[in-house]
């Protein structure tokens, strides 16, 4: 899928609305720049919404699926609040950031891809997010030596959490889980099986 | 002639009463305006005040009066008295409400109301009553030339509203360029889908009318008089002339398309780059299949160019080609896209614009293409290949990056020229040449004769006065269809750029008008915008200097010369703006009820102070149509200005006479104001160009203030629009502060 996309035609855009959560609604982009304007992260990511809508439709396959724009968002809603073409623009760049990631091409080491990462796999393997665990894991994601320097740092947090009851540190023993975890794994790897056969992945970006 | 009596009638309503000495005033009426009646109603335009007016009328003799209440915008309805002669003394927007409260200002403000009810008594007694014209023009018959939508719409509103019309077309066929689409772009909701444009259903419909005469192959050889007269002679192709009489015209002779030969650097001649007429030949000829190129070969990818040579981007950025927008293009090529699209919805279109405009429900048809897949790309598009596969370059907008792309079909949209006939500055200047003898200059005039539409025989020139860009119109917002010419008006891509709702919404417009002129012109009356005004400009010939003035200053080539060069006035093509009254040196042209004695008078009966009383006294000649109303809404919010104001209305800046101002300088005023209407290419005259006349007649007038040894100062001109109401008041302000520090004029005394 690495082949050159031709410009300004329609392929990139039509491979976007199959395979794009809401991607379909990119043609009606009027290109007025609302969105770029509202976004309050706009000064700090490559492409702002408007520009990348344009680019899908001028064919930068490339440029925008290994853009680090839709990875910044922060889904503030703005933009979707302010578009008037009703577009549900915070909605499309999360479809792109999953699409991209899908199929690999996401910026090497984007933090926001990391997280989402360790945030799925805890899930689907209880049904349930362990906290202890997902901090631990985003702490040592960088190495040994680092996570302990993070534990450090946090330390005073985590203490209070676990006073106030919040945090419960015998999770950390494989912690509580839904009813059915493997139906729930199940399930999980079923809808993945009919997303990839309609998006034509082959399981590969997971 | 039966006796005249003047009576005044004073309303102490309003307020007017409990703020103004009423039996003073009622004493200046008696005594200085020698009024035989003086009567004062604490309510006068009630059923009961206007009741004591009709009975002095019917039981007393009265047949002149002023009315002192409020302006004369205000309760003209009560007020009407259509046999009588009527002035108006404005003692409500004029004094009470205009004049700051307080007993300070009692002794100003009864001075002022005392010099309105003197002025309004000196009117009226140079006025008559206005009789209207003894043999009026009656053709009720509407001409329309031009046979496409706008003609077609023009003539049958005038058909189905009962009058007969005319209908000239050019060619063989009605129908105009509607014949050439495919389809129109949605008039209809839900604005989505492109629509048959029923040109064939409309074409059967007139040529079926009863009440419709069609003259096919035909132009117009000459259009000879006035509306409610006017003799057409139709030339047809075979050579024959017949001549119709009609009252009125409406011209709808549409547009051409902008010649592709002058787009080279956009492709235009080359291969496979056509405009948006040239697509629709292709998506006729398609019918509903897929579009194919000239080769054959069907079309796999489109691009679209808009604002190709128009609003002065041309595509090489150089200000060449048109220099406006036409309008339609947008709609026009999101509608040629969606004929792809319906036809096989993988066939790529692309729209380069720079900014998509889309008037009206546009948008929701923009819509409806973008669901289709048409990808819009706001672009610059700088170059053109045309051929086998051709090239676009433009820059991408958006992404601020040059770019390319190659496609099978270019369509450049493309702008519409109006078909307006002759340039009158072009035909002034070709004439005058030829009458010196150039014969270069006499190949021209026929040439130029050749492509005139209406070949009107009026001496300003054979077709209407272009506006802005050729386009035949006065003024694009403010009197649409009406054009310079009274009785012709001007409809469709004609008048302004359009699409063809558009036209037709005008054609719809421009037919009511032209029936407004027929019936107006039918009772002697004017027909816009002084709509019903039955006085109209007389000429005291034997003092007539043969100056020309009043034909050539007249804004709508209302008077002709006879061979001895004396002014003869076509009253109907007349819309008693007083122009010509204005201009006249010796001041022979008036009419019943304005005139320069009328306005002369009142200037005269104002009492002028003596310098030592400090009160200057300033003179405020206002267009009735902007600047009067202006001052009126300042009353109405309770503005105040300076009360040594002594406001007059006028029928136009332009009728204002130069002896006004002298008179008015030689009784001993410290200044005058000239108020009228914003001038210059952007005019806001309701006549046009009086405004213009008035303003340079006025850049005239040192000479006269040097002969008096008096300031330049003490005459200005300002340009006040209707909304000007806050700023005029503060206008007059200033002004009498200015002629304070300068001192009473030096010609107090002698007056």
């Amino acid at each position: 899928m690495t082949t050159a996309t031709p410009k300004y035609r329609n392929n990139f855009l039509k491979e976007v609305e199959a395979n794009v959560e809401e991607g379909h609604w990119v043609k009606m982009c009027m290109q007025c720049g609302v969105c770029a304007g509202s976004c309050p992260l706009g000064p700090h990511w490559q492409h702002s919404p408007q520009k990348i809508f344009m680019m899908i439709r001028a064919g930068k396959r490339e440029e925008v699926l290994t853009s680090d724009s839709m990875w910044m968002c922060t889904s503030c809603y703005n933009c979707i609040v302010r578009c008037p073409r009703k577009l549900p623009i915070t909605h499309i760049m999360h479809g792109l950031a999953n699409y991209a990631h899908r199929l690999g091409m996401a910026p090497k080491g984007q933090p926001t891809e990391a997280i989402a990462k360790l945030f799925w796999d805890n899930l689907v393997k209880t049904g349930r997010v362990n906290e202890l665990k997902f901090s631990l894991a985003m702490y040592f994601k960088d190495g040994f030596v680092q996570g302990i320097k993070n534990a450090m740092a946090m330390q005073g947090i985590g203490l209070g959490l676990v006073k106030a009851k919040r945090l419960n540190p015998m999770e950390i023993l494989g912690g509580h889980a839904c009813k059915d975890k493997s139906g729930i794994q199940k399930m999980v790897a079923k809808a993945r099986e009919i997303e990839d056969r309609r998006k034509g992945f082959s399981g590969a970006g997971a | 002639m039966a006796d005249i009596k003047y009576a005044a009638y004073i309303c102490s309503g309003c307020g007017i009463g409990d703020t103004l000495n009423v039996g003073a005033l009622e004493k200046v009426a008696t005594k200085e305006g020698k009024m035989a009646v003086v009567k004062s109603h604490p309510f006068l335009c009630s059923t009961e005040g206007v009741d004591l007016i009709k009975n002095d009328i019917a039981n007393e003799g009265v047949t002149h009066f002023c009315i002192a209440a409020c302006s004369r915008r205000a309760k003209a309805e009560a007020f009407a008295f259509p046999g009588n002669a009527v002035s108006r003394a404005n003692l409500r927007e004029g004094v009470l409400w205009v004049v700051a409260e307080g007993p300070a200002h009692d002794e100003v403000r009864q001075e002022m109301a005392e010099d309105y009810i003197r002025m309004g008594c000196a009117e009226v007694k140079k006025m008559t009553c206005p009789a209207g014209s003894a043999n009026a023009a009656s053709s009720r018959r509407i001409m329309v030339v031009g046979g496409g939508m706008s003609g077609m719409t023009a003539a049958l509103a005038a058909a189905d509203a009962g009058y007969e019309v005319v209908l000239i077309e050019k060619t063989a066929q009605l129908g105009g360029f509607a014949n050439n689409l495919w389809k129109r772009v949605p008039f209809n909701a839900p604005h989505a889908e492109a629509q048959p444009t029923g040109v064939a259903e409309m074409t059967a419909k007139v040529s079926g009318h009863a009440k419709i005469k069609i003259h096919l192959n035909s132009t117009l050889a000459e259009t000879a008089g006035a509306p409610g007269r006017f003799i057409a002679k139709i030339a047809q192709e075979s050579g024959a002339v017949t001549e119709e009489t009609v009252g009125a015209i409406v011209q709808a002779t549409g547009f051409t398309t902008y010649d592709l030969a002058k787009l080279p650097e956009l492709g235009g001649g080359q291969a496979n780059v056509v405009d948006q007429a040239g697509l629709e030949a292709l998506a006729k000829a398609a019918d509903g299949g897929a579009i194919k190129r000239a080769d054959g070969s069907a079309v796999k990818s489109v691009v679209f160019v808009q604002c190709a040579g128009q609003r002065g981007s041309g595509g090489n950025g150089d200000g060449s080609h048109l220099d406006y927008c036409s309008g339609h293009c947008c709609a026009t090529s999101i509608k040629q896209a969606t004929y792809f699209k319906d036809a096989n919805p993988d066939v790529d279109t692309v729209v380069m614009y720079q900014d998509l405009r889309v008037p009206g429900m546009g948008e929701d048809f923009y819509r409806s293409a973008q669901k289709k897949g048409v990808i819009f790309t706001k672009a610059k598009v700088n170059k053109v290949a045309g051929g086998n596969s051709c090239r676009v370059d433009f820059k991408d907008l958006i992404l601020d990056e040059d770019a390319s792309i190659d496609a099978d079909l270019v369509v450049l949209a493309t702008g519409q020229v109006p078909t307006s006939g002759v340039n009158l500055d072009e035909w002034t200047t070709t004439v005058t040449a030829a009458e010196s003898g150039d014969e270069a200059a006499k190949q021209k005039k026929s040439e130029l004769q050749k492509i005139s539409v209406l070949n009107l025989n009026y001496r300003q020139g054979p077709d209407m006065p272009q506006f802005k860009y050729g386009f035949a119109d006065s003024h694009f917002i403010c009197f649409p269809y009406e054009t310079r010419r009274t009785g012709v008006y001007a409809a469709g891509p004609t008048r302004r750029p359009m699409d063809m709702f558009q036209a037709q919404e005008d054609a719809t417009g421009a037919a009511l008008k032209a029936i407004q002129a027929v019936e107006n012109v039918a009772r002697g009356a004017a027909a816009h915008p002084r709509a019903g005004d039955l006085s109209f400009p007389k000429a005291r010939l034997e003092g007539c200097t043969q100056c020309k003035r009043c034909t050539v200053e007249c804004p709508f080539g209302a008077i002709d010369e006879d061979e001895k060069r004396f002014p003869v006035f076509n009253q109907e093509r007349c819309r008693r703006c007083g122009t010509c009254m204005g201009a006249c040196p010796v001041r022979v042209i008036s009419f019943e009820n304005y005139s320069c004695d009328t306005v002369g008078m009142q200037i005269k009966a104002v009492n002028v102070p003596d310098e030592f009383e400090e009160k200057p006294r300033i003179l405020i000649l206002a267009c009735e149509n902007d600047a009067y109303p202006a001052l009126d809404m300042a009353g109405i919010q309770r503005l105040t200005y300076s009360a040594f104001v002594r406001t007059i209305p006028v029928r136009c800046l332009g009728s204002a006479n130069t002896i006004w101002i002298t008179d008015a300088l030689n009784q001993g005023y410290d200044g005058v104001m000239m108020m009228g209407c914003k001038r210059g290419d952007d005019y806001q005259c309701h006549f046009v160009k009086g405004s213009e006349m008035a303003y340079y007649r006025m850049s005239k007038i040192d000479d006269t203030l040097k002969q008096l040894s008096l300031e330049g100062e003490r005459v200005q001109t300002y340009e006040v629009a209707i909304t000007d109401s806050a700023r005029v008041a503060k206008m007059i302000d200033d002004y009498a502060a200015q002629l304070i520090e300068m001192g009473p004029s030096p010609m107090k005394g002698f007056g």
